[in-house]
């Protein structure tokens, strides 16, 4: 009997606590900061320069600062992400490094000189919010619930992505778009990434890579790999019947090439490199080097070669070759791409590390140059290399490329578009779920359902339900709660170490074909073969023992492939694991007892990874597992078990009450919907002053949430309220998902909420020594106040702070020299009015008014605030993808009423539940119920929570019918309803989508000036487009002067003379081709009709129009 | 009564009974009687017998949204350094109930005119939290200062101060919660209530609610006994059935069908099916008027007997004065 781990779910909490919600962002940039940026100035520490054999540079121990910002004249001081927010800076922090350097034949040493700044994560090791307590968080106007993972450039919230990619070093078979069968690795390393194909074509087996003009021959390179004799190539692949058959064609065709030696191999390969082409002489030697050099560093550049003995090479691509021809009798050996264990997910600092090895290596090939330009030059003073030392190219360079979201590293010809995305502080719900967001590089226009489908593998590690819909459906990905990834070991040698230890024996030590035994398993470490073994469970169940006794990292994975016939070690970056009880005995380790101390403070969790009782599984060991869902499920076989059930669900889907409850689809729709729902954003959100912020004056806690709800701070900051509802039909107006509210309630706060909106003005100085200025507003004479337009103004010309500003009142009254270039010094000293202005049909409030400077001007933001009362066509949703259009508001008086005197806040029409299948919703409408009567909050919980029998039953204990259906009396004739009416709280979320930010309409107004049509979209006051859709319906109807009055008359109609001889335009009433006058008709016509003729005219095509009486 | 409304395990059974029984005014007054059954200083709860649901209806309605009562709807905000938007605070103190009796009052004929001892009262409240404020709270975890509507001071206008006391007009709560405040933040405002219906906003509601519900009527058709006597009572409200135990079975009787909520929890059990019927009342209403305190619940219920029979005779005296055409 398994004891029943009481409160698991603790766990969790624990766990999100300690770790953080997204630490794999903060972890990743923490491992570039702290082992990649040393890494990558090691490698390219060195200056040297072709003018002086003595000339150096040395860059040594580089450490990063904590965020400054420069104030001007050489002033920098700390700064918080808050102030970088207000001002429009960049937060970042100065790159030390020693340098070694010569000067005139000296050598000095400076110490801590900055080369560059470098943009810093929030809440990473570098930053000022690091390891803060609240109170200080506080301080500095920082909100505690803030998930951090983003950057700040230039004053707006930056986050970098993750991204998901095929994973690389991995051997992988499967078939091509031809159908062809491939074998395929992505060989990575620091500095070279290269793709190296195997395939069989015609019977033969050819070896392709971008770099080689045509195939070649599988025979032949291994030739050339220095594998010359027939034999030993056919016993390194295998020696059984279905290979020999394969081989011998190849075999074949490796004779008939006349191929025999290695050199021979090694030139035949040289003529097919892509190349410059070489001089004649010494032509030999040259491309053997060349080809040398394409074997050991580009062709599967990730196996290491020494002094060109490639041993190790011809062994990994005859195991490649083995595993084709195995799978072509055996279509199951195929591997699927789409298995998330051949991906990797790339996190932020691995795409700074790219960028920083690029701007560093750019870096430094100028000072270089600059050292070749200077050095040979006589000069006065000595050549000082420091001087040269720019610290802007890789500020620069990083900032663009945050800023942007385009990495661009020529080296690996990556060309990327959209890798930073702006933080979206809709709610906060969409700022934290835009954390764990996994982007894929699939092309989002192709109509495969392969990489969009839900794969097995992604079990736990990637939330079933958040993903957009459409184009990017099952593309954009968003990590579950648990998941967590990894990033680089440092145990690559201790673990390689002990794998020798272990009994693992180098490949060199056995005679080729042996290690195609059965009882061999190869040992493949990070895509290298590092030996073979043939005790293979003893060996991966004593390496799992040494990882549970914490000799390495807790993150190495270890699996055993039947299929493969090998074990794979697994160190690497990018991978998704997940916390597991650890099972032992058909007895989970972790007991209640420790849960206990754990609640009691007396341990944290990460002991209990220490001491093994939980243990991170990636997506490649799963597979050697036997994970049970909960105790009940244990068997004698059972390795692991599950922390907490809901845990496979991502922050967003963790927000909905009984989504087990509930059709898949609609939860999906409610991971959209949760990120559009407004609430209150962040506990600084008054302190921000945003392009725009929604946010609702009385949030509540919904009153059924489930156990991740405060995992993820949601009752903290949460973004809705609990109507009270009833499900029924009322008035009509309620079809189509409209929704019906109660104007008492609606007076009383429900759904009330609020825009800030921001504008901001810089005042900039000019070369002319001229700057922008600000000038009061002007007073009427008459009444001797400011005129309309002036009234929101204080006397500094900025609007005062709880100030109403209407349509077209000046908010900051700017005023723009009006000569600024440096020709004018002393011209025309004056100002133009360049003032911002308030638009908007409703008024708003001035909220906050800031003004600061900038690195090289003044800077005013204002922040705007406007209440937002529910009104007919604001939208509302539940949290089960319901989501509908207020139909109607009600008084309070005709609102059906129950016998305790409870009037709803909200009707909802019962049509919606029958086709969404949303049960869930049907529950936590039940549960809300029972949680208000019994005074606490209900447990809705995936796969778990409350049960709707528990739930009956507190609800008849509370005197209510069990099924939740009430007595309504109608509020209009008074009479009892027919029906029993489902009513109860529900919680409910105001979206942003509100009438006031889409209320349009037009009678007269601005036209664009080439085609005088109307102009387009409500925010240039446009017109109602008559498109082609409505234009075909006035004709199938025949309605054709109606047609010549919508399209013609009220748009861009414009009398026109012709000249009915010539049929060419004529100008007032003279027509300049035929040199007459009573030839002209004036004629109505679209101007832009007129102008296309025109346009025909100037490039030589002569439309003519010929007229015709009406009559006729 | 002969017709009642029956309520059935899935759906409530209305037969017409009075709405198509003609008006008889000597029968309406031999049976029409009011009898109260509890009150308080802001409850009332009382039954309304032998009158049609229209009528009982029409007052629960007016006294929702037709009686008056004075509410805060102007405010002028002169200091609001809070973390509460000056929007906010205003929707919060338009809530905040007043003690003011409304019939003392005049609705205001134009919104913009000045305010004066007639239509209008005038309160203000000026505070401001010193870190010595925060300190000095009792409840030391208290991170803000809060501000309640105890800071709330009437400001008489014209004779106002000769005919009310602050204890007339002032707030009925002075524990409600307005903002709270961080040391070197202040609110200062002048707040302005007038009359009104609360037809234009529900903060003009003299009542937290007022509804009623039809008398229940539980008959039992036949006897029931032993165990599911005793699942029959736990299926009501405490005190709906009763046991009495003759000759030692328990059997159950209806003690007072008049706490019956409509749970109809006994639908649940087959064992009843067909052995109980639950019915309502047509003409019996027992209605409950919780007043918010400006205004005895009574009086409520007779202002909105006043203003049903103004509206009465309004539409006859135009139904009188139309023309034939």
């Amino acid at each position: 009997m398994v004891e029943v781990l009481r409160d698991k779910e603790f766990l969790v909490k624990e766990y999100l606590e300690t770790r953080g919600l997204y630490s794999h962002h903060i972890n990743s940039f923490n491992a570039f900061i702290d082992s990649d940026l040393k890494k990558i100035i090691q490698q390219n520490h060195a200056v040297r320069s072709d003018a002086d054999p003595n000339f150096y540079l040395h860059f040594k121990n580089v450490t990063v600062g904590h965020p400054q910002v420069d104030d001007g004249f050489n002033v920098t001081r700390n700064v918080t992400p808050q102030e970088c927010r207000l001002r429009d800076l960049t937060y970042c922090a100065p790159i030390y490094v020693d340098i070694e350097y010569v000067k005139s034949g000296m050598k000095y040493l400076r110490k801590g000189f900055i080369i560059g700044r470098l943009p810093i994560m929030l809440r990473s090791n570098r930053c000022c919010l690091y390891q803060k307590s609240d109170a200080e968080l506080a301080k500095m106007k920082e909100c505690i619930y803030d998930s951090g993972g983003y950057f700040i450039v230039k004053g707006t919230e930056k986050v970098i992505l993750m991204q998901e990619q095929p994973a690389k070093n991995k051997i992988l078979v499967e078939k091509d778009s031809n159908g062809v069968p491939t074998v395929q690795v992505m060989s990575s390393t620091v500095d070279k990434k290269s793709k190296t194909n195997i395939i069989f074509k015609k019977n033969l087996i050819y070896v392709c890579h971008n770099a080689l003009e045509e195939n070649i021959p599988f025979v032949i390179f291994m030739k050339a790999l220095g594998v010359c004799s027939d034999q030993l190539i056919l016993q390194m692949v295998g020696t059984e019947f279905a290979i020999m058959n394969q081989m011998y064609p190849c075999f074949l065709e490796g004779s008939k090439l006349n191929i025999y030696t290695q050199k021979q191999a090694l030139r035949f390969i040289g003529d097919r490199i892509k190349k410059m082409g070489f001089s004649s002489e010494d032509y030999d030697s040259r491309v053997i080097t060349e080809v040398h050099d394409f074997l050991s560093t580009v062709i599967l550049a990730h196996i290491p070669v020494t002094n060109t003995n490639y041993h190790m090479k011809a062994i990994y691509t005859s195991i490649m070759v083995r595993r084709l021809i195995f799978s072509l009798s055996n279509p199951d050996l195929f591997d699927s791409k789409d298995y998330y264990g051949n991906k990797c997910l790339d996190l932020p600092g691995s795409f700074l590390s790219l960028l920083f090895d690029d701007t560093f290596k750019r870096f430094t090939f100028e000072l270089k140059s600059v050292a070749d330009k200077n050095i040979p030059k006589v000069k006065a003073t000595p050549f000082d290399i420091i001087k040269y030392i720019r610290t802007d190219t890789i500020t620069n360079a990083l900032v663009f490329a945050i800023q942007t979201g385009n990495w661009s590293i020529k080296r690996f010809r990556m060309e990327r578009h959209g890798v930073t995305q702006v933080l979206t502080r809709l709610s906060y719900l969409s700022a934290i779920g835009m954390m764990t967001r996994v982007n894929s590089q699939f092309e989002k226009s192709r109509k495969v359902s392969g990489p969009r489908s839900l794969q097995p593998s992604q079990f736990g590690m990637l939330c079933p339900s958040d993903t957009p819909e459409g184009e990017a459906c099952g593309l954009i990905k968003n990590i579950s709660l648990l998941a967590h990834v990894t990033t680089e070991s440092e145990d690559d040698d201790a673990v390689l170490q002990l794998a020798l230890n272990l009994g693992v024996e180098p490949v060199g030590l056995y005679s080729v074909d042996d290690l195609h035994e059965d009882y061999m398993y190869l040992i493949i470490f990070n895509g290298n073969i590092i030996g073979s073994t043939n005790k293979c469970i003893d060996f991966v169940d004593k390496f799992r023992r040494c990882r549970r006794k914490g000799i390495f990292s807790k993150f190495i994975s270890i699996y055993i492939s039947e299929r493969h016939k090998c074990i794979y070690i697994n160190s690497g970056d990018g991978r998704l694991c997940r916390p597991y009880l650890v099972v032992e005995n058909g007895q989970p380790l972790l007991t209640n007892a420790h849960i206990d101390d754990l609640k009691r403070g007396y341990c944290t969790f990460q002991d209990f990874i220490d001491q093994s009782l939980i243990e991170f599984i990636d997506v490649d060991e799963e597979n050697n597992c036997l994970i049970a869902y909960n105790e009940e499920k244990i068997v004698p076989e059972t390795t692991h078990m599950e922390m907490a059930p809901f845990s496979i669900l991502g922050i967003c889907a963790s927000v909905i009450p009984f989504p087990h409850h509930n059709q898949s689809p609609r939860n999906t729709y409610q991971c959209a919907m949760g990120k559009q729902a407004i609430g209150t954003i962040a506990l600084n959100y008054q302190h921000r002053i945003d392009t725009l912020q929604y946010n609702l004056w009385y949030t509540h806690i919904p009153m059924v949430h489930s156990k991740a709800v405060p995992m993820i701070n949601y009752d903290k900051l949460p973004a809705g309220q609990n109507a009270t509802i009833a499900v029924m039909s009322y008035s009509g107006y309620d079809i189509e998902d409209a929704i019906i509210l109660n104007k008492a309630s609606v007076d009383r706060g429900f759904g009330r909420g609020g825009t800030f909106r921001n504008s901001k003005c810089f005042l900039r100085h000019y070369p002319n020594q001229m700057m922008d200025s600000i000038q009061g507003p002007i007073i009427d004479n008459a009444t001797k106040k400011p005129i309309y337009k002036h009234r929101a103004l204080e006397n500094d010309g900025i609007a005062a702070i709880g100030q109403p500003v209407f349509d077209k009142q000046v908010t900051i009254n700017k005023a723009t020299p009006k000569t600024i270039t440096v020709e004018d010094v002393g011209g025309d000293r004056g100002f133009k009015e360049t003032p911002l202005y308030y638009k908007g049909y409703d008024p708003s409030y001035v909220d906050k008014v800031m003004i600061t400077s900038n690195s090289d001007c003044f800077l005013i933001k204002e922040n705007f605030r406007q209440p937002r009362r529910p009104e007919i066509g604001d939208k509302f949703s539940s949290r089960h993808g319901q989501k509908g259009v207020v139909g109607l508001i009600v008084d309070q008086e005709d609102m059906p009423f129950n016998e305790v005197g409870i009037c709803p806040d909200l009707i909802m029409n019962p049509h919606g539940f029958p086709s969404r299948m949303t049960v869930g919703k049907l529950i936590e409408l039940l549960a809300g119920k029972a949680g208000v009567l019994e005074g606490k909050f209900q447990d809705g919980s995936a796969f778990g929570g409350a049960t709707v029998t528990d739930i009956s039953n507190e609800l008849q204990k509370h005197n209510y019918n069990y099924l939740g259906k009430d007595v309504l009396y109608c509020g209009i004739d008074g009479r009892p309803m027919e029906a029993y009416i489902y009513s109860g709280p529900v919680f409910y979320q105001r979206l942003k989508h509100m009438v006031a930010d889409k209320i349009h309409a037009r009678s007269r107004g601005p036209r664009v000036l080439l085609t005088r049509q109307p102009t387009e979209g409500r925010s240039k006051d446009g017109g109602l487009r008559m498109g082609e859709m409505e234009r075909d319906c006035l004709i199938a109807y025949g309605a054709s002067m109606l047609i010549i009055e919508r399209l013609m008359l009220s748009s861009d109609v414009v009398e026109m003379d012709v000249c009915k001889l010539c049929g060419l335009f004529s100008y007032s009433g003279w027509c300049h081709m035929c040199q007459k006058s009573n030839s002209v008709c004036r004629i109505k016509m679209p101007y832009a009709c007129k102008l296309l003729f025109q346009e025909l005219q100037a490039m030589s095509i002569v439309p003519k129009i010929s007229l015709k009486k009406y009559c006729d | 009564m002969d017709n009642p409304i029956i309520m059935n395990k899935y759906s409530i059974e209305r037969t017409l009974g009075n709405e198509i029984k003609p008006y008889n005014y000597d029968e309406f007054v031999k049976n029409f009687k009011i009898n109260i059954i509890s009150r308080s200083d802001n409850d009332l709860e009382f039954d309304l017998v032998g009158i049609d649901v229209a009528v009982a209806n029409s007052l629960r309605r007016v006294i929702i949204s037709e009686v008056p009562s004075m509410a805060i709807e102007k405010v002028h905000i002169y200091q609001n350094t809070s973390y509460i938007l000056d929007e906010i605070l205003a929707h919060r103190l338009g809530l905040i109930p007043l003690k003011a009796d409304p019939r003392q009052f005049k609705m205001k004929e134009d919104e913009n005119s000045e305010p004066n001892e007639h239509d209008s009262l005038v309160y203000e409240m000026k505070i401001k939290c010193t870190k010595k404020d925060l300190d000095a709270l009792a409840h030391k975890q208290f991170i803000s200062f809060p501000v309640y509507a105890k800071h709330i001071k009437w400001l008489p206008l014209g004779n106002q101060k000769d005919i009310f006391t602050e204890k007339d007009v002032g707030i009925i709560s002075d524990d409600i919660l307005i903002a709270k405040l961080r040391p070197g933040q202040e609110i200062e405002l002048k707040m302005f209530a007038v009359k009104g219906i609360p037809k234009d906003h529900a903060k003009f509601q003299s009542v937290c609610t007022a509804w009623y519900r039809m008398m229940p009527n539980i008959k039992l058709l036949d006897e029931i006994k032993g165990n599911d006597a005793v699942l029959l009572q736990s299926c009501f409200p405490k005190g709906v059935i009763g046991l009495k135990s003759v000759k030692g079975v328990l059997i159950a009787f209806v003690e007072d069908s008049r706490k019956d909520n409509s749970s109809r929890n006994v639908f649940r059990y087959k064992q009843f099916d067909n052995k109980i019927l639950l019915s309502k009342i047509q003409d019996h209403f027992i209605f409950t008027i919780e007043s918010v305190g400006a205004m005895d619940p009574s009086l409520i219920f007779l202002e909105a007997l006043n203003i049903l029979t103004r509206k009465v005779n309004s539409a006859s005296e135009s139904a009188l004065n139309q023309t034939e055409i």
